[in-house]
């Protein structure tokens, strides 16, 4: 069973951690297309890696990559999975 | 269907999922490319032949939704719905979805199969779906969905005619597909249209559905700007009783993915191990890692501009020299008079001026096009993305930039990958400001004139090298100050989401990479060719006519005075017709032109010469040699190195004996030339991208401004 550790927003998650959607700290049109890109509650994401700089930050998931900018990532509440 | 009865399909699909590929497969080179009214959307027809039946293709934008966020990304509805005049409403909807990227592509099937119109699923990447150990039940997903579903390859064309067939049969079935994920909201959507309708205002329920969802979306924007308040008002109404906590678009959002993972987990059989490592990001270790990405990304760039130049410059020449070839040949085998003058000076040289940019052009979009469909161009977007931020603008925006300074054509053409419409338009008015290929020859011309060759630490730094180097760093700042600028003004906006797709890579096909380099030199051909052609004619006009008879008589004269002495002596024949020919272009109308607008140019240090000059190299900059040539008779053929003409210029004077070329009149020339827009093939190509002609002429009088006041301060100051 993974175990679930700490709450955080996805921009202070390190290259290579994974961790759960929980939420957002923001709605509007931005959220709406986090969500239909399939990030949204629930979902799965990993962190794969920082543009040289740390942003934007590129995350995998619902199996495919995406990049998005540290801005976007503060948006998105994440549960760690340890 | 079309007005003339032929069924309308429409194609449609996630970016990167081969679309274009397919769309290029089914249509083949019968496709058309125009412009959406009022949008910057390319529209793209295609002819489809299913046996008997010839069908129409619209090959739709790559989207992710349809949820709109721009004009741009609301053409995607409006055709759907047949609200596109010349279109017509399309009997069957073909998407393409991504094998190996199931779940994602699966939300946008979902919003579609609720439009009521027929649907067909292409089921691409099968090839690559096979490879990640990715097993789906084709039979299973097509009865779920309700509609049927084709597996195919659309690099390599497997399955392709199996889709002909179920497409035809399905234009015949017109089966409506079922779903409809959220009853309530659709519901509620179709009671207002009909409530609406009674009290005389028409609005398709899709598009109030789409408003209710899409809370801040253009849906909405576009009906609060053409309906009064009091429908937006019952908007907001219904959007409260209808939420029950969260808001539309969240519930549509979970209720659509709750139903596409419960879809998958019945038709996916094998979920791809996770543990095992792609070879995307094996690339990806090495690609995208800071140093060695940075590095790479470096290399790459130095290869591109060092084979578009390496390879188009001898192309160039050579393509120079078939037109200088066939001029001479129609010179001498026509009698010589306006006609032989206009085919030669006028139409031949047009059309040399305009197949001169196609090597450059071509090589350059080849690149870019490989770049895009391997995948790397987001790669490149990713890293670049923070230092383009510093200007306003996005990582997308780079190779746009940086094309440019090859030549603003394909930089322009570029843009299109930029999704946020106002850093597209502020990359397509900064992007002319980089040093293109064809403001070097002018720049070695007043360089090797002007500049004296001095170096310093043992000849590593030399004076004429820093001031090219200068050159390029005024470029790069006039354009950055553009952007800058242009999005803390008119352009200022909320700033746009960078959400990109880092998609896997792919080895492009070659196939398909010519027929997109095709796509692209077709529109340069035809937008740009025929405008610089055009200009090309005006100008050979204005500096041929009116072509007095008394000029001719004059050293026709000293002709005969020379062959009649015997010593007929070849140079000074030469001599004579350059003298010639600079006597007419004085008496032709570019001459007056030059005369008379002289005194606007005059607080730059410039004489009537460079003023005709500089007036006939606004269709392309670099033809102020040749004018240049012609004006200080050493012949038109001249080229930047040419010594005669460094010579005449360097001695020409005002009437009081002053020198008309000094440093800071050069320099001011120089500037001149570094901001000014003087190149009908970018100002036909902005207009073509934007779809009107305000912006290629507001652009086109900022550049010149610019480039007078820039000319004007230097040489007020320094002289
Ligand atoms: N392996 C594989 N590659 C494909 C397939 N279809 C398209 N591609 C490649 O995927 C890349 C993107 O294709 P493109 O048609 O430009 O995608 P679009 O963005 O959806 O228009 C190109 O390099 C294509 O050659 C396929 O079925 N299998």
């Amino acid at each position: 069973m993974k175990q679930i550790k700490d709450s955080f927003t996805l921009d202070r998650l390190g290259a290579g951690k994974k961790a759960f959607v929980r939420g957002f700290t923001a709605e509007g049109p931005v959220m709406q297309r986090l969500m239909q890109l399939g990030v949204l509650e629930g979902s799965e994401v990993e962190i794969i890696r920082a543009a040289p700089g740390g942003d934007p930050i590129e995350i995998r998931v619902m199996g495919y990559c995406l990049s998005l900018r540290k801005a976007e990532a503060q948006m998105i509440q994440v549960e760690v999975i340890g | 269907m079309t007005k003339t009865g032929q069924p309308v399909i429409a194609l449609i699909g996630n970016p990167n999922t081969g679309k274009s590929t397919l769309f290029n497969i089914l249509t083949g080179l019968k496709q058309k490319i125009g412009n959406y009214p009022g949008v910057t959307v390319e529209k793209h027809l295609g002819q489809l032949q299913l046996d008997d039946l010839e069908v129409q293709l619209i090959d739709l934008p790559g989207t992710y939704s349809l949820s709109a966020q721009s004009p741009d990304e609301m053409v995607v509805i409006d055709v759907l719905r047949g609200a596109i005049d010349d279109i017509g409403k399309p009997d069957l909807i073909l998407i393409v979805i991504d094998a190996s990227n199931l779940r994602r592509n699966l939300y946008l099937v979902s919003q579609l199969l609720e439009l009521g119109q027929p649907v067909v699923v292409a089921l691409n990447m099968m090839d690559l779906a096979v490879e990640n150990g990715i097993h789906i039940d084709v039979d299973q997903l097509a009865q779920e969905l309700g509609v049927p579903v084709v597996p195919i390859v659309a690099s390599s064309g497997e399955g392709i005619d199996n889709l002909k067939k179920v497409l035809r049969q399905s234009l015949e079935k017109k089966a409506i597909p079922s779903l409809n994920l959220l009853p309530e909201i659709k519901q509620a959507a179709i009671k207002l249209a009909t409530k609406l309708r009674r009290e005389g205002i028409e609005i398709p329920s899709y598009e109030l559905e789409r408003a209710l969802i899409d809370e801040e979306g253009y849906a909405e924007h576009r009906l609060a700007e053409s309906h009064d308040n009091p429908v937006l008002e019952q908007i907001r109404q219904l959007r409260k009783k209808l939420s029950h906590g969260p808001s539309l678009s969240v519930q549509d959002a979970r209720t659509r993915y709750g139903w596409i993972n419960r879809l998958v987990d019945t038709i996916e059989v094998d979920e791809p191990e996770t543990a095992k490592k792609s070879l995307t990001e094996y690339i990806d270790q090495f690609v995208s890692h800071p140093v060695y990405g940075s590095i790479f990304f470096l290399l790459l760039m130095a290869i591109v501009f060092q084979s578009v130049f390496a390879w188009a410059t001898p192309l160039m020449d050579w393509m120079d020299h078939i037109t200088t070839t066939a001029g001479k040949w129609l010179e001498a085998h026509l009698p010589p008079g306006a006609l032989t003058s206009l085919l030669v000076d006028g139409v031949i040289a047009g059309v040399g001026s305009v197949i001169i940019f196609l090597p450059q052009i071509l090589i350059l979009f080849a690149f870019i096009i490989f770049l895009e469909d391997s995948g790397y161009m987001a790669r490149a977007a990713f890293m670049m993305d923070r230092p383009m931020r510093a200007v306003g603008l996005s990582g997308r925006s780079f190779i746009p930039m940086l094309s440019s300074f090859a030549c603003a054509v394909p930089g322009i053409m570029a843009t299109r990958t930029i999704s946020d419409p106002r850093d597209r338009l502020a990359t397509m008015l900064a992007a002319p400001f980089m040093t293109c290929s064809a403001r070097l020859p002018v720049y070695a011309l007043l360089i090797a004139a002007f500049v004296p060759q001095k170096t310093w630490f043992w000849g590593l730094i030399n004076l004429q090298g820093l001031v090219l180097l200068a050159l390029y760093l005024l470029g790069i700042l006039g354009g950055v100050t553009t952007a800058l600028l242009l999005k803390r003004s008119v352009l200022k906006g909320p700033t746009p989401t960078f959400l990109m797709e880092m998609p896997p890579y792919r080895l492009p096909s070659l196939r398909s990479v010519l027929l997109k380099l095709w796509e692209r030199a077709q529109i340069f051909l035809r937008r740009a060719g025929t405008v610089i052609f055009t200009v090309a004619i005006l100008i050979w006009a204005l500096a041929y006519f009116p072509h007095p008879v008394s000029i001719h008589n004059q050293f026709e004269q000293q002709r005969v005075e020379i062959q009649r002495q015997g010593n007929v002596v070849e140079t000074r024949i030469t001599e004579l017709n350059n003298q010639e020919a600079a006597a007419y272009l004085e008496q032709s109308f570019l001459g007056r032109i030059g005369k008379a607008i002289a005194p606007v140019f005059k607080p730059l240090g410039w004489d009537w010469k460079v003023s005709a000059a500089v007036v006939a190299s606004f269709p392309a900059r670099e033809v102020v040699i040749a004018v240049l040539g012609t004006i200080y008779a050493v012949g038109s053929d001249v080229d930047e190195e040419d010594s005669s003409l460094i010579t005449r210029i360097k001695s020409s004077t005002w009437p009081d004996g002053t020198t008309i070329f000094t440093v800071p009149m050069a320099i001011g020339l120089m500037i001149f030339y570094a901001f000014c827009l003087q190149c009908a093939a970018t100002v036909a190509i902005i207009r073509r991208e934007t779809g009107t002609w305000t912006i290629p002429l507001l652009s086109w009088l900022y550049m010149t401004s610019l480039g007078y006041i820039g000319a004007l301060l230097v040489y007020q100051i320094w002289s």
